[in-house]
């Protein structure tokens, strides 16, 4: 078989039915990421899903491909060894919040430092659902829940800024419910060489019912959200008429036509410059003082772990004169007693 | 070699022991001997003893580092428990080891370190070790061995720092004297070392030589020692430590398997060097993660081994416990993956560089929920080769997580080993699904002889599957919450590894089977409870010995060949694990026990003396 060939979405759907929730923004997820990969034509059995603990981490079950539900936190490593072991896999990684930055905090910041190809979904709903809901790293200072009922006195992680921070080469943000924008960086994601980090915006309807609200709905979010493209002018809004533009080392929201601003000042995205400074700044975005960033935010290439580990295996092996077991063990101090 | 004018001693096997300050290259120094003296043809067995700090304050007792060297002409099994020479860089070294030397041996010390500083550092009240420590019976050479070397390397247009490095050259040279042994292979060393420096070379040579001529000038009033050569089978030979040969037999495995042999691993003392051989060896292929901990060491392992790799982690006891949780989802998920444990004294971080036997009961049972997997130990530096291979083996047939044990003393130990050949090994097959039921074929259906599941790896058309952390159906591996499931797999997770018991060999029994005592060990002691064992029997005195290294499950016959005894003594270096496991596996036998956690091996001497005693009772 061709590695390439018509496939549609339901061809990456299991028989098992989903489990999630009614009105959970996972649904939308799910639904994306097989669309997505029937876009990019990987057959199913060269597909690996791997997941952590958490109800997102239920994922797996749910594809029909190579699946598995591991340990909570530890997603980033079986992926590591799934991807390093077989690097023609297409290997995929579903985390939640807890998951990803609390348990799995050391692993995941060294899958990006070692930037390994590894698309990794992070379902970022501020929440523990699967254990009914308790505050988590992306909880906001002084965020309600089981565990914080006077309020969490912490600050959360940015996902975009902790993943910038351990040197991340690929990072994207989308929405459950925007299941077009999804696909679209869920696609750019898996094409691009080294860790790829999405974050999925998602709305647990039990827990933590309308977190994102402020800026998803859709009669904020034009004003409330920027879609990034590469090479294309940062412009949002309801009218199309607001712009980003630089003020001294911060961005700011303007509005063409107004200020004496112009189209021409408006900043133009580009995605692909490795310097980390304006996708920090973008990724860091929040309502209510700016848009928040969407799409592919962060796009540049690298090294990648598993292309160099292959590397190295054959530069060693063209040079060595050693080649068997018999010629291992008998190089060095070996003697022969007759 | 010189004609010799002064006494000689001749001996069936001798022990030496070399020390001095870390940063005096004993290590080295003991490793070019025994190395000459392994191709000489004696059998030797060695032991480093190293401080647990990289650079301990220099001249203090912390900071000496030694190596021992046991060779013979028969076969040796222990490194010896006492040193006939000892070589004492400096009163730290004496002061530390002088106990470990047999009454009236010969003990080489360096005067020019025995200054007053120096005696003071390692604790000595008066300027005379020698009176103070009582070694008045002993057989002292005192060398100027620093004053010497400068002396031999002062036109060489050396620094002090280079010259005074080289003066275990010529401690070595003196103990080549000492043994009449001949000194190409050191000198091929050196300059094979040092080539791009051929100055060091001509000042190692220099020092080398001179210190072998030390021994001829002084040989009048020095008795020198005669080994012969062991009678061994003819083959080809090297020196190996138990964690190269542990490293080795894991590629074996992968050889024998044909699959690609992966490692997740992160650095702790002792079982680093598994992870650096492997690391070296990408002309084998392996692949081999150096992950950002433990945890992921072993998960990084579990993935690979669901891609379709032999799957290894490494690691020492505060490693193992990280693991707990993932050695669990591969008892659960059913994938081969092995996990070396070198062990070291503990809890917590313990004693890192020293040796003990008590992770037992954590590689057992350290786990949450019902979740065996199998636990095997291997018992000599060399035999770390064949566990290594047969846990590898046993892990892909059984579709088990599989806990090799080793330890300190087995994994910086070394021995000769007769070199190999990969066709005597069996071959290890995996189960895989046969085209013609590929149909029908389920992810959790088994063997019904075995329990045994089949190996798909990710990428195989047509089998795609997901597997997890969760109970699952007995059949299809789909999420199971049913009670009465749940059951079942934990019996069968169970019975697949108690079945493993017909693939292994039956438990032997070594020394004098017809005894009333029956002394039990496992793991890395038995060299020293069988060389106790058979230098009884030179004494007329009967025990016998039955030493473990398939722990779980147990060899079928284990309680028949308990049962046999009268009285059953259990050595190990814990507070008693295996005893204790015994008691609950077969509690109808008595066993009494004999322990030690001193983060040293068993003496023989301390052997011997507990069996009699037993017997006498
Ligand atoms: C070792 C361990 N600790 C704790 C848990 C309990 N636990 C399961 S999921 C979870 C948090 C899940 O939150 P998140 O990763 O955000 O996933 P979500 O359910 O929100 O999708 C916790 C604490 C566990 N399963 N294992
Ligand atoms: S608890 Fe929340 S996150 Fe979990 S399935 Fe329900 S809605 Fe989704
Ligand atoms: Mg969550």
């Amino acid at each position: 078989m061709s590695e390439e060939c018509e496939l549609k979405y339901t061809d990456f759907k299991s028989d098992l039915s989903v489990r999630w929730c009614a009105g959970c923004g996972d649904h939308a997820i799910l639904n994306a990421v097989q669309k997505a990969m029937a876009n990019l034509k990987v057959e199913p059995h060269n597909v690996a899903v791997i997941s952590g603990i958490g109800c997102s981490s239920r994922f797996p079950y749910y594809m029909n491909t190579y699946g598995f539900h591991t340990i909570h936190g530890r997603a980033s490593a079986v992926a590591s060894g799934v991807k390093v072991a077989n690097p023609n896999l297409k290997v995929w990684q579903i985390t939640g919040d807890g998951d990803a930055l609390a348990i799995g905090g050391n692993h995941f910041i060294h899958l990006i430092r070692r930037n390994i190809d590894i698309n990794v979904i992070l379902f970022n709903n501020q929440i523990y659902g699967l254990t009914k809901g308790q505050y988590s790293p992306t909880s906001k200072r002084g965020f309600i829940s089981k565990t914080s009922p006077y309020g969490t006195v912490e600050d959360p992680f940015r996902p975009g800024e902790l993943t910038l921070g351990a040197r991340g080469q690929f990072f994207a943000r989308t929405i459950d419910k925007e299941i077009k924008l999804s696909i679209e960086v869920m696609e750019e994601a898996a094409r691009h060489k080294g860790t790829s980090i999405v974050e999925v915006l998602q709305n647990c309807v039990i827990y933590n019912d309308k977190t994102h609200e402020a800026i998803t709905d859709k009669k904020y979010k034009a004003d409330r959200t920027i879609i990034l493209q590469h090479g294309e002018k940062m412009i949002f809004g309801v009218d199309n008429d607001k712009g980003l533009v630089m003020d001294g080392m911060d961005i700011k929201t303007v509005t063409i036509g107004q200020d004496g601003y112009t189209l021409d000042d408006i900043l133009v995205h580009d995605a692909y410059t490795h310097h980390g400074a304006m996708h920090r700044k973008l990724s860091n975005m929040d309502f209510p003082e700016l848009p928040v960033a969407l799409g592919v935010i962060r796009s540049v290439k690298d090294n990648v772990y598993d292309v160099s580990v292959e590397q190295q295996l054959v530069d060693v092996q063209a040079k060595t004169s050693i080649t068997t077991f018999e010629e291992m063990v008998n190089s060095g101090d070996v003697w022969e007693v007759e | 070699m010189m004609g010799r004018s002064s006494k000689v001693i001749e001996r069936d096997e001798v022990v030496v022991r070399f020390s001095g300050d870390s940063g005096d290259g004993m290590q080295l120094t003991g490793t070019l001997f025994s190395n000459t003296s392994a191709v000489f043809g004696n059998d030797i067995s060695t032991f480093p003893d190293y401080p647990a700090e990289i650079r301990a304050p220099q001249g203090t007792i912390g900071g000496v580092s030694g190596f021992q060297v046991h060779f013979g002409h028969s076969e040796v099994f222990t490194p010896g428990d006492y040193a006939d020479v000892l070589v004492a860089m400096n009163p730290a070294a004496l002061k530390a080891n002088a106990k470990w030397v047999k009454h009236g041996g010969t003990i080489i010390i360096d005067v020019d370190a025995f200054d007053a500083k120096n005696l003071e550092k390692a604790g000595y009240k008066t300027d005379d070790p020698i009176t103070e420590d009582k070694l008045g019976d002993y057989h002292i050479i005192k060398a100027p061995i620093t004053n010497l070397t400068k002396e031999s390397l002062k036109d060489m247009g050396l620094d002090n720092k280079s010259i005074l490095r080289s003066k275990n050259m010529y401690a070595l040279g003196l103990v080549y004297w000492l043994f009449n042994r001949p000194m190409e292979h050191t000198t091929n060393y050196i300059k094979k070392k040092f080539a791009k420096n051929p100055l060091i070379v001509e000042a190692n040579l220099k020092v080398l030589r001179e210190g072998y001529n030390y021994g001829v000038i002084i040989q009048a009033v020095t008795p020198s020692y005669h080994i012969n050569p062991a009678a061994i089978a003819k083959g080809k030979y090297r020196n190996i430590n138990g964690n190269i040969a542990t490293a080795w037999g894991l590629i074996a495995a992968s050889k024998k398997a044909n699959l690609e042999l992966f490692l997740g691993s992160y650095p702790i003392t002792p079982a680093t060097e598994i992870l650096q051989e492997l690391s070296l060896r990408k002309d084998m292929g392996v692949k081999v993660f150096q992950a950002e901990d433990e945890i992921a060491g072993i998960c990084t392992a579990i993935g690979a081994s669901f891609a379709g790799d032999l799957a290894v982690t490494s690691t020492s006891g505060p490693g193992l416990a990280l693991k707990g949780e993932a050695i669990g989802l591969a008892v659960i998920a059913e994938l081969p993956l092995v996990i070396v444990n070198v062990q070291r004294g503990g809890p917590s971080t313990g004693l890192p560089t020293k040796t003990e036997q008590s992770d037992l009961m954590q590689a057992l049972y350290g786990r949450n929920g019902e979740s065996p997997c199998v636990v095997m130990a291997a018992s000599s530096p060399i035999n770390c080769f064949e566990y290594a291979f047969y846990a590898a083996k046993i892990a892909v047939e059984h579709m088990t997580p599989v806990i090799l044990l080793t330890d300190g003393f087995l994994a910086n130990g070394t021995q000769t080993w007769k070199i190999p050949d990969l066709a005597d090994y069996p071959e290890i097959k995996a189960k895989r699904v046969a085209p013609e039921d590929e149909a029908t074929w389920m992810p959790y259906q088994r063997d019904p002889e075995t329990y045994v599941r089949s190996w798909v790896k990710v990428g195989t058309p047509g089998l795609m599957h997901r597997i997890g952390g969760l109970e699952k159906d007995e059949k299809t591996g789909g999420v199971s919450y049913d009670g009465e499931n749940h059951e079942r797999m934990v019996k069968y997770r169970e019975a697949k590894i108690k079945y493993i018991e017909n693939n292994i060999p039956e438990q032997d029994i070594l020394g004098e089977p017809e005894s009333d005592l029956l002394v039990v060990g496992w793991g890395g002691t038995f060299g020293h409870l069988f060389t106790a064992v058979e230098e009884l029997s030179e004494e007329g005195v009967h025990v016998a010995l039955a030493h473990f290294n398939y722990i779980n499950p147990l060899p079928k016959n284990a309680h028949a060949v308990l049962k046999r005894y009268k009285k059953i003594l259990v050595c190990e270096l814990n507070l008693g694990q295996f005893a204790n496991y015994l008691r609950m596996n077969y509690p109808d036998i008595q066993y009494r026990q004999f322990n030690k956690m001193q983060g040293l091996p068993f003496s023989v001497v301390e052997l011997k003396e507990q069996f009699k005693k037993l017997l006498e009772e």
